[in-house]
């Protein structure tokens, strides 16, 4: 019911009551009377709600988090990586497998 | 990354590698809890997240969720449903509503089964489509059936407005609006016979995303300050969930108890102003409101203003509208599920007598309640033998 849709504003109408907004290639209107005059602008992304522009979507922040998440994610992989080669030194056995490997 | 483009906002959030990476850290953080904690995500449009994406499979066994009443068609109460579809047997009259709205039986039937009677009930994907509704048929009456949180409320207004300032003569409303902070407030202070079980179910809540889109987040200040509940403002994009999450276990082991927002992308302190100033300029508080499945809670309903009780539906067709209070059937658990006493599963008519395309009870009406969740994702087996 509360769900709504990030979209991209490709244009507004002259009395600014309306814009046409485009959803992952599909294109609808929605009405803008619960933005401020000239708070929305071509371009803007912002979230939509049964046929409204309920607010902008502040790319900064998305940015923001898409970056933290990036950074998460290499700090997990490094871990990891260090984990592996971490391992595989406490690995007794490693040496002697390899020489065996070798005589063969 | 240096430019946003639309399709990072869907799937970055909905990163899978994202969201296993944050199981990691609430595995490592819940490990220093002292206690096991339940988080309630207040609103529906998270349950349904939550469950489809299967965030508890991801979690560990010391983080419990408890759904929540936020979903406004589940919330509904059976006597106001009724409401609807005795409306729409009137004569001359085009009830409107909102998709959510088809299935829901009241107790002679749903507004689906009103229109295979030969009422005039139509589903709109937006509220503003009533006035070309209503300009095609000046010889009727349109009532739209407003339901809705503080997300939906602020797209009602502006239908009121739109109709007065078009001296639009045939268009009435129908108010079903609540408002969120007042049933948290409820379901944590509850001052029944349960009071002592209820009120240390909740240790946290995970705030909902677009009601605070409208409201912003100062409408949950008082639960840290007051009542000791940390709140993160969080999306219903999975990875939002998990990060939400992830953000009030580290309060918990850090000691903190706070309001913080995790969907800062859309969500502000003061939330959309013109939105909050078009819901006050229209709309005034209940003294009660009758919630499904937990009770009458004070504050938390919306009517007209009374200087526009000429636009209310329930004014103008008061004789012909039933007032009795409908309650749900014996077995269901719903009140429980919702205060966080039960799961669904526990229910005894939960997949058998009570089912999504035939439910007894609130949780199961929309595919955003609790129980109808758990239907669709929750890979249960049912008994086929009911």
């Amino acid at each position: 019911m509360c769900l709504s849709i990030p979209s991209k504003v490709v244009k507004i109408s002259d009395d600014q009551t309306m814009c046409t907004v485009d959803t992952m290639g599909v294109q609808r209107n929605a009405n803008l009377m619960m933005m401020e005059d000239g708070d929305v602008c071509l371009g803007d992304y912002v979230l939509l709600h049964i046929g409204f522009v309920m607010n902008k979507i502040d790319e900064e922040e998305a940015l923001s988090s898409i970056d933290t998440y990036k950074e998460i994610l290499e700090h997990m992989n490094n871990e990891e990586r260090q984990r592996a080669i971490l391992e595989d030194d406490e690995c007794e056995s490693r040496g002697q497998k390899y020489a065996e490997e070798i005589k063969r | 990354m240096e430019e946003l483009e639309l399709k990072n906002l869907y799937d970055n959030f909905r990163d899978s590698e994202t969201i296993k990476a944050y199981a990691k850290i609430i595995a490592q953080d819940a490990k220093k809890l002292e206690k096991p904690i339940n988080i309630m995500e207040v609103c529906g449009g998270h349950t349904h997240t939550i469950m489809k994406y299967g965030l508890p499979q991801l979690l560990p066994k010391n983080i419990n969720f408890i759904h929540g009443p936020g979903c406004p068609v589940c919330i509904m109460p059976k006597e106001r449903i009724d409401h609807a579809y005795v409306l729409s047997m009137q004569e001359n009259v085009i009830l409107v509503t909102l998709g959510d709205m088809i299935k829901i039986p009241g107790s002679n039937g749903s507004l689906q089964d009103a229109r295979a009677k030969g009422a005039d009930v139509r589903f709109v994907y937006s509220p503003m489509e009533c006035i070309k509704i209503a300009e095609e048929n000046p010889e009727k009456t349109v009532i739209f059936f407003a339901i809705g949180f503080e997300t939906t409320t602020p797209m009602t207004a502006v239908l009121v407005q739109e109709v007065i300032n078009r001296k639009l003569k045939n268009i009435l409303f129908h108010i079903n609006h609540v408002t969120v902070p007042e049933v948290m407030v409820e379901l944590i202070d509850s001052r029944d016979v349960h009071v002592d079980s209820y009120n240390n179910q909740i240790d946290a809540f995970l705030g909902p995303s677009h009601v605070s889109v409208i409201a912003g987040s100062k409408i949950y200040d008082k639960f840290p300050k007051d009542y000791a509940r940390p709140v993160v403002v969080t999306g219903f994009e999975p990875v939002d969930a998990m990060q939400g999450i992830s953000m009030i276990i580290k309060q918990f082991i850090e000691k903190r108890c706070e309001l913080e927002i995790q969907y800062k992308r859309v969500v502000s302190t003061e939330g959309n102003l013109k939105a909050q100033n078009l819901i006050n300029t229209y709309f005034e508080k209940m003294s009660l409101f009758r919630w499904r499945g937990i009770g009458n809670v004070p504050n938390s309903g919306l009517k007209l203003r009374n200087i526009y009780a000429q636009y209310d539906a329930e004014k103008v067709y008061k004789d012909v509208l039933p007032i009795s209070e409908i309650e749900d059937h014996k077995l269901c658990i719903c009140g429980d599920i919702l205060r966080g006493m039960a799961k669904p599963q526990e229910c005894t008519i939960f997949g058998t007598a009570c089912k999504p395309t035939k439910p007894v009870g609130s949780c199961m009406v929309s595919s955003e309640g609790a129980c109808a969740a758990y239907y669709k994702y929750g890979n249960l087996t049912f008994s086929t033998s009911a």
